[in-house]
């Protein structure tokens, strides 16, 4: 029997009296990447977000299940110990406060510091405020960096290629790769290019369109067919999962 | 042996725990990285010393007997600016930095605390004479033996053509504690003044408004101030330009931090001549709802040819902030602290180097027992 990191049961969350997600089954096998798809403001995020405990969404039904263990009433640094990592797509900025001191934090291996900066083209920026006047490829490499040093066993990435320039996808493309072959953790990533696709093996893929899930299927079959067909046939064909 | 004889004479009556408070505020007492030193307690000199023939440092009342020209300087400063200063002071510094002389390692100066209900009140006078370069780290603190205690500190700076005097002063006073530092820096042609000022421990009152006159062409003066009000902390500090010639430029910039207490943070930047350029800064940080922070910007001038502007920000700290270093792993306390240190940032103060390494280690220790 498959096992699974993550199961996400008949969550319904709101934001005041809106429904945000409605009813939201997901499971994801250990050491398996999920591919998320959607239009935007079809809940995509919100799902990552109420997964890591980030705050000012209601879970007003169902369940997180994370590793056999129910997290949804966990704070978000229980979560991160726990081993839940994320890629924000737009991290505040925090004066004062040096990428370098994060890495510190999530690190005690300074040369592993050393060394992925490097390989990620961030040693320049390691002095600097977090996040403060960084580019937006800057800003990726960054969450991409701590993330890995983080090393978690899951993690949710959302949209890590808006606004990256090709170089650096492929950059973060293969330095992604390299760490899903080596430490095997499952993931949920959120794409709308689907450049992602070309750097990792995804098993599966689903589809959120107004706070539902549907299609669940390989991540290339249901990429073509949203560029083919748009979001609305994935509706049509309702596999709601 | 001498050396260690003397160093048990000249911290006589200081205990431990009174050494310890004084190394919080930058006295370091091996004097390995010091280049001349002055210590005061209440109104009796410790001492004083200089390694270098080039800087001469005494207490005031021998610097005026020793050198009758002292007295054309005692007072000057505040007597141009119209400015009455108490005269009944008893003890604090002179230094005297020569022509073209350049201190590598800092001058320390202490002014220490100690007997209750009692009141010191000193008036210090610095020169720092044509081409010569200089950084003071100016320690003031209070023993816990002292209680219901008034500190008054006048200081006067001369800072003579080309010349370069940094002045960082830490104060580490208590809650019965009040302190009231006055000063006024005289700045010619092509010299600088920099005042970095770090109160980070409780205090009950504190009302100070230092001010540099850049009175010559091409002079620049810059005040940077980290501020951190504990709860029942009264803290009225203000910083301020005044230029009276042309190409001159200043920048002020502050910090400040209520746990709870109250900080009234003051800027004026004064163009009594054209061509200056200035700029002042206020952030502020309000961690809890009994505090305040009240930040008056003040910008004045008759003329059109001047580039003066300030900003100032008060907020608390982001959720989003607080949830992004939480998804690190750092617990709500930890993220606050990492968060309040980086707004602290010593980045801000000018320092040299030798005194960075030491001040951002006094400072985040001072925050994470603050906190």
């Amino acid at each position: 029997m498959a096992k699974y990191t993550l199961q996400v049961k008949n969550l319904t969350v709101k934001v005041g009296s809106q429904t945000i997600l409605d009813k939201i089954n997901l499971k994801i096998e250990e050491h398996s990447t999920m591919i998320l798809f959607g239009p935007n403001g079809s809940g995509k995020s919100t799902l990552i977000k109420v997964i890591m405990g980030i705050s000012g969404y209601d879970i007003a039904e169902g369940d997180i299940i994370f590793e056999g263990e129910s997290i949804k009433d966990l704070s978000i640094e229980e979560r991160a110990e726990r081993g839940i990592g994320i890629m924000f797509q737009y991290p505040p900025k925090i004066r004062g406060v040096k990428l370098e001191q994060i890495a510190q934090f999530l690190t005690k291996e300074e040369e592993r510091i050393r060394a992925l900066s490097a390989h990620l083209n961030l040693d320049k920026i390691l002095h600097r405020d977090l996040n403060v006047d960084f580019s937006g490829g800057e800003m990726k490499r960054s969450e991409l960096f701590q993330l890995i040093l983080q090393k978690p066993g899951f993690f949710l990435l959302d949209e890590p290629e808006s606004g990256v320039d090709m170089e650096n996808i492929s950059l973060m493309g293969r330095m992604l790769k390299a760490f899903l072959k080596e430490e095997k953790p499952a993931c949920l990533i959120i794409t709308h290019t689907g450049y992602i696709l070309d750097y990792i093996e995804a098993k599966n893929a689903c589809v959120m369109i107004d706070g539902c899930l549907f299609c669940l299927g390989h991540p290339r079959e249901i990429f073509e067919s949203i560029k083919k067909f748009g979001y609305e046939k994935c509706k049509e064909c309702q596999r709601e999962i | 042996m001498k050396n260690v004889r003397n160093a048990n004479v000249r911290y006589k009556n200081l205990d431990d725990k009174e050494l310890e408070i004084l190394a919080g505020v930058g006295l370091d007492k091996d004097e390995k990285e010091r280049t001349a030193t002055f210590l005061q307690s209440d109104d009796e000199v410790l001492f004083h010393k200089s390694l270098n023939p080039g800087i001469e440092i005494f207490p005031i009342e021998e610097a005026l007997r020793k050198y009758p020209w002292v007295k054309e300087y005692y007072g000057k400063s505040f007597q141009l600016q119209g400015k009455d200063y108490p005269e009944d002071t008893q003890g604090g510094y002179f230094i005297w930095v020569k022509k073209d002389v350049h201190a590598f390692f800092p001058i320390q100066a202490c002014l220490f605390l100690k007997r209750k209900s009692f009141s010191q009140r000193v008036h210090n006078l610095i020169i720092a004479e044509e081409g010569s370069k200089v950084h003071i780290i100016a320690g003031c603190a209070s023993s816990y033996t002292s209680g219901e205690s008034h500190h008054l500190g006048i200081s006067e700076f001369f800072v003579k053509k080309g010349a370069y005097v940094n002045f960082t002063m830490i104060h580490s006073w208590k809650e019965d504690v009040d302190a009231e530092p006055k000063s006024i820096a005289l700045v010619e042609e092509q010299a600088m003044f920099l005042s970095n000022y770090i109160c980070l421990k409780p205090v009950r009152k504190i009302v100070m408004y230092p001010t540099a006159v850049l009175l010559g062409d091409g002079s620049k003066a810059r005040f940077n101030s980290l501020l951190l009000a504990h709860p029942g902390s009264s803290q009225d500090i203000g910083s301020r330009v005044i230029f009276k010639a042309r190409n001159t430029s200043a920048e002020i910039i502050s910090r400040a931090v209520s746990l709870g207490g109250n900080i009234i943070a003051r800027g004026h930047l004064k163009a009594e001549s054209p061509k200056v350029k200035a700029h002042l800064e206020c952030r502020g940080l309000m961690l809890n709802p009994e505090g305040l922070i009240h930040a008056i910007p003040e910008l004045e001038t008759f003329y059109q040819d001047v580039d003066i502007s300030h900003e100032a920000a008060i907020g608390t700290i982001s959720k989003d902030e607080i949830e992004y270093l939480a998804s690190r792993g750092l617990t709500k306390d930890e993220a606050t602290g990492v968060i309040v240190r980086g707004f602290m940032d010593t980045e801000i103060l000018n320092l040299s180097q030798v005194l960075k390494n030491e001040i951002d280690k006094l400072t985040v220790e001072t925050l994470k027992k603050g906190l």
